[in-house]
């Protein structure tokens, strides 16, 4: 039964006089009609959206990626055809390169932040190490490239035996998310020179970047166990 | 420039102004929603259509199907659907309906029209993805459609695509070359752009909820469609791989899922090594979740059009909410009964029923508290509610037929059969559609400010209601007797019995789907001519009612963004305006629906 | 409407049920020794989903017929017990159900699968490839010769690749179009594919099981009833694929005996 309300609603839970109908929904049980259109008693539950969506991405790229692991592995147990190949030695080399564009990356958010934090009128905004993590990229993707001219000179190509096609496929497909990650610092130092970066943009840039690093550590102890 | 953080800064994008932006490359997800809503409805008239050459041919399997060569010469010559052609339109029948209708549409297009509207906000966190994931979707469905005119038809493995012959190449037979390979690039690009379309939905429902909303007080539409991207975001994740592996079997020569010793017209194959079910573990992975990606938004918008229309809220908001989260959960568990006879280890098959069996349980609350909820209501009964309840019976019936697929033992005589596909048609084909069409009539008038004929709703949802069950339970019968599926013709003895009971689900099928044209016509004709509608015409409570303008405006709550101070549904209250509270007034009623 | 919408409900639901009371269309007889477990399954599992079904949709329409119907002054009301009666009755009616059913199923999945086949089973080799099923007997040496694969060829009706000239075990391997066995003997069926999946169906002998490339399966079972009964694929293998059949005679030891001697003959 409804009444009409003469005075401000107290703050405590009230405790209700019958069986509820049906329940519609509620956090707390109470309506929050604040006094004196008090907004402050009306909570706002919201966190901001990039750093949720990028945790969002990654969990579909670790499902994508486990479900090439899980391939990989019944493969590996569906026949006698698996022949061990040596992983070319640049591998190691672009593993270094890519931690560094990592430590590269960590180096500029924290410069970047402290430039935006600071409300100084500083002609340049601190781009150098978003340069260099870009650079590192490069080189990365490229060496990623110089790899598999290493094992194409070894007579290995994609359909050449199940563990060439999964060292190609994994590392197409990650060097692929890496060229996305490229595409992603690209805007971050884009809109840094325009004076449109977010912080979050920044972070969000920066958690997919280093998640292609974890990945790719991930992918090598893979392909040097399995493969 | 300074940090902007907290979800109030997400996104400000300006009301456009081009024709291109307002209607083509937009990145309002309204304009998205609609979109997607007009993919699934040409999806569904191909995919209908389809089925009406199908259920032509498996009753009359030699006779002519007149004009049937314009579609194609080679798959129809002298207008006899060839054996191949059958399958092929099999295939494209079911991937257009599973991806491009039923996925599409009650979470794709309903989903992005009003999950931000329901959360009370201006539009999705992303919109550049948003307008993106469509325009990739679309990108996915043409060259579905392209494989129709490539020289060798579009791919005839099923929906399904089960290796090797999915990916032998074109030596499997008619259907088996490029047809594959653009099914594989449609459905990895269909992936991509749900993928895309999760990131929104999932942050939108995080992150983008006007004050006072908690995620207590979303309505049950919007947890369902939150529920679903979460499934959406790990199974399409899946899938992708899948295709691409299948992909390069197909073309490059490697050899995921295609064994050695393979003889093709006399032919060894040059693959070796690879694992056949592989694929199935795969593909049923994502394809569990999936049927689940199809059913849940139904069950939502379901549940929050008969609420309105029963002026009461359902017994239990968060057992609903929990026992949808149950199903998506549940639904990575249970996805080897698609394989129990596939040659799995006979114990796996044991242990992957018994998670069957249990999903049994989320499923029979959904319902039991929508039946329980009927109790003591005062229900109205239109075009919306009618397909609402619809969608319950259908539920239930194909529902019930899942306890007999769901334990190994029985499968035996069902798997593969008409049984099976009675089961999926009622309990996620017809059910889903019954969930569009109910958010179609209930939403409509606040997309387009009119309302749809209400005389001709309900003419189409008495034919669809019984038409759907003269066509789907027959299925069941059929599978009992050992009707196999994927048939184009019953030669075989023990099936010439059944042939006059394919007549009679022919006829039904095509009575069926000519009713679909009623509302087709009153679809169209209510955008232009229907009568005006109020900004609430079914005195409902949720935000998407609240809207300064019907429809709503390009930001959807113009200057302020609402406060929320209720639940969704208070309902069977004494207020100002009637039996009901909306969400974001803030009048206060105390009443009997308070939780303690 | 209301009431109207609740007896289509009941008929619809009523006229669905009549079929499976009559078993107007139901499955064959069941001539197999591991059959019956499965049959009662399916009994328990029909009773338990026909009484599941009935109720719930019969309490639908009871439910839209009296709901539907209020006048503008009624109250609503909710449910006695609410949703926690609800959760209760599908834990425990359905939920005891559903397991009791998957706990009792066991059984008839263990008959067929985790019994190994009798030292004195028959062996029978089935092939199956676009778009037939072609049979081999041992013959008198109780082994079947090596296949290989380079040596299949539709053209010279070697469908198995047998290199009668090479392997001895080859030689009385006696390779058929249709398949005999004697009745109430235990047959070994080993299951090969030439080529893409297929899957071998005999609804008479409550035996489905799919053919897998790569993978050597088998089955084993005891047909108990002289006829004829046919084998249909039911894995989609192509464009013939629903015409992938043939056919499956069990006869008296003696006839068995005569057919495989003149089968003998033919090779």
């Amino acid at each position: 039964m409804a009444t009409t309300v003469t005075e401000p609603p107290r703050i405590e839970e009230q405790r209700e006089r019958q069986r509820p109908i049906g329940t519609s929904g509620n956090g707390g049980g109470r309506n929050l009609v604040p006094a004196q259109g008090d907004l402050r008693r009306v909570k706002d539950y919201s966190p901001p959206p990039s750093s949720t969506g990028i945790w969002v991405v990654l969990a579909s790229i670790t499902m994508s990626f486990a479900a090439f692991t899980s391939a990989l592995i019944v493969r590996q147990g569906s026949a006698a055809d698996w022949h061990h190949l040596t992983l070319p030695g640049i591998l190691y080399l672009n593993t270094v390169v890519l931690i560094a564009s990592s430590i590269a990356l960590e180096v500029a958010r924290r410069q970047v932040g402290a430039f935006m934090k600071a409300h100084t009128d500083r002609a340049a905004a601190p781009s150098l190490w978003l340069y260099i993590t870009f650079l590192f990229g490069l080189f990365f993707v490229a060496g990623q490239y110089v790899a598999w001219l290493q094992l194409r000179s070894q007579g290995l190509y994609l359909a050449t035996n199940p563990n060439s096609s999964f060292f190609y496929v994994l590392t197409a497909m990650h060097a692929l998310h890496v060229s996305g990650g490229l595409g992603g610092l690209f805007r971050v130092i884009y809109k840094l020179k325009n004076s449109t970066l977010r912080k979050s943009t920044l972070d969000a840039t920066s958690h997919y970047w280093h998640f292609m690093d974890a990945l790719w550590l991930y992918l090598l102890v893979l392909l040097w166990m399995k493969l | 420039m300074h940090d902007m953080s907290g979800h109030a800064q997400a996104i400000h994008h300006a009301p456009p102004t081009s024709f291109i932006r307002k209607h083509v490359f937009s990145l309002d997800h309204k304009v998205i929603g609609k979109q997607y809503y007009g993919l699934a409805l040409v999806a569904v008239l191909i995919g209908m259509v389809l089925s009406w050459l199908m259920r032509i041919h498996l009753g009359w399997s030699t006779s002519p199907i007149p004009g049937l060569h314009w579609l194609s010469s080679t798959g129809a010559p002298g207008d006899v659907m060839t054996p191949e052609y059958y399958l092929q339109l099999m295939t494209m029948h079911a991937t257009i309906m599973v991806f491009f209708v039923l996925t599409t549409a009650p979470f794709a297009a309903f989903g992005n029209y009003f999950l931000p509207i329901q959360v009370g906000a201006e539009d999705m966190p992303f919109p550049h993805f948003n307008m993106m994931s469509f325009w990739v979707t679309l990108s996915g469905f043409i060259p579905l459609i392209a494989s129709f005119f490539v020289s060798d038809g579009p791919t005839l493995g099923g929906w399904t695509q089960y290796a090797p012959l999915s990916a032998v190449g074109a030596v499997g037979g008619p259907g088996e070359g490029a047809g594959v390979v653009l099914w594989a690039t449609s459905i990895g690009l269909f992936c991509v752009g749900q993928l895309l379309g999760a990131l929104n939905f999932i942050t939108t429902t995080l992150d983008m909820r006007t004050r006072g909303m908690s995620m207590w007080r979303l309505p049950l539409s919007a947890w369902s469609w939150f529920i679903t991207s979460c499934m959406g975001l790990t199974a399409f994740a899946v899938l992708m791989p899948a295709c691409i592996l299948l992909i390069l079997d197909h073309v490059a020569g490697t050899s995921f899922f295609v064994p050695g010793n393979l003889v093709i017209n006399d032919q060894l194959q040059p693959h070796s090594g690879g694992s056949t079910l592989l694929w199935q573990h795969l593909f049923w992975f994502f394809g569990h979740p999936e049927v689940y990606i199809a059913i849940v938004p139904g069950m939502g918008i379901v549940s929050h059009i008969l609420i309105t229309n029963m002026r009461k809220p359902m017994l239990s908001h968060r057992v609903l909410v929990y026992s949808m989260g149950a199903l998506a959960v549940l639904s990575y568990m249970v996805y080897g009964h698609h394989m129990f006879v596939s040659g799995m280890n006979p114990i796996s098959s044991l242990a992957f029923s018994f998670p069957t069996l249990v999903i049994t349980i989320p499923s029979t609350i959904v319902v039991l508290i929508w039946l329980g909820s009927l109790y003591g209501a005062k229900l109205r009964i239109n075009s919306a509610s009618l397909f609402a309840l619809g969608f319950i019976s259908m539920f239930i019936s194909g529902g019930v037929s899942g306890f007999f697929l769901a334990q190994p033992s029985t499968d035996i005589m069902l798997h593969a059969t008409y049984f099976v596909v009675g089961h999926f048609h009622l309990v996620m084909g017809v059910a889903a559609m019954f969930g569009i069409f109910g958010g179609t009539y209930f939403w409509f008038p606040k997309m387009y400010g009119r309302l749809m004929n209400e005389t001709l709703g309900k003419v189409h949802f008495w034919c669809s209601f019984v038409g759907a069950y003269a066509i789907f339970m027959p299925f069941h019968y059929l599978g009992l007797a050992g009707n196999v599926r994927r048939y184009q013709a019953f030669v075989v003895d023990y099936m010439q019995p059944l042939i006059p009971l394919h007549r009679f689900i022919t006829v039904a099928a095509l009575f069926t789907g000519a009713a679909q044209l009623i509302f087709l016509y009153n679809l169209i004709h209510s955008r232009f001519r229907g009568a005006p509608a109020t900004d609430n015409p079914w005195e409902a409570t949720s935000l998407e009612w609240s809207t300064p303008t019907t429809p709503p405006p390009h930001n959807n709550f113009g200057d302020q963004l609402p406060v929320v101070y209720h639940d969704p549904y208070q309902y069977g209250v004494e207020s100002s305006v009637g039996d009901y509270v909306m969400q974001a007034s803030s009048e206060q009623v105390i009443t009997a629906h308070d939780e303690a | 409407m209301g009431k109207f919408f609740a007896v289509t409900i009941f008929v619809i639901a009523i006229l669905s049920a009549i079929p499976i009371l009559r078993h107007t269309w139901w499955m064959a007889e069941d001539i197999s020794t591991h059959g019956a477990p499965i049959d009662e399954q399916m009994s328990e599992t029909m009773a338990e989903a026909g009484i599941s079904f009935l109720a719930s949709q019969i309490i639908l329409g009871l439910f839209i017929w009296k709901f539907s119907s209020s006048r503008s002054g009624d109250k609503i009301k909710s449910f006695p017990g609410g949703a926690k009666a609800m959760v209760w009755a599908a834990f425990l009616l359905v939920g005891t159900e559903v397991l009791a059913l998957g706990v009792f199923g066991v059984k008839a999945w263990a008959n067929v699968y985790f019994t190994p086949p009798s030292a004195n089973a028959m062996p029978v080799q089935i092939q199956a490839g676009q778009f037939a099923f072609y049979f081999r007997y041992p013959g008198p040496d109780g082994t079947f010769g090596p296949i290989h694969p380079d040596k299949i060829s539709e053209a010279n009706q070697n469908f198995y690749g047998l290199d009668t000239d090479n392997d001895a075990d080859s030689k009385d391997d006696i390779v058929t179009a249709e398949m005999a066995v004697p009745v109430n003997r235990e047959i070994h069926l080993l299951m090969h594919s030439k080529d893409v999946g297929h899957s071998f169906f005999v609804p008479e002998l409550r035996i489905q099981q799919d053919f897998v490339p790569g993978l050597d399966l088998s089955v084993h079972f005891t047909a108990t009833k002289i006829g004829r009964y046919e084998i249909v694929c039911t894995q989609l293998c192509g464009l013939g694929h629903y015409n992938m059949k043939a056919y499956l005679s069990v006869l008296s030891q003696e006839d068995f005996d005569a057919w495989l001697k003149k089968e003998a003959a033919l090779q």
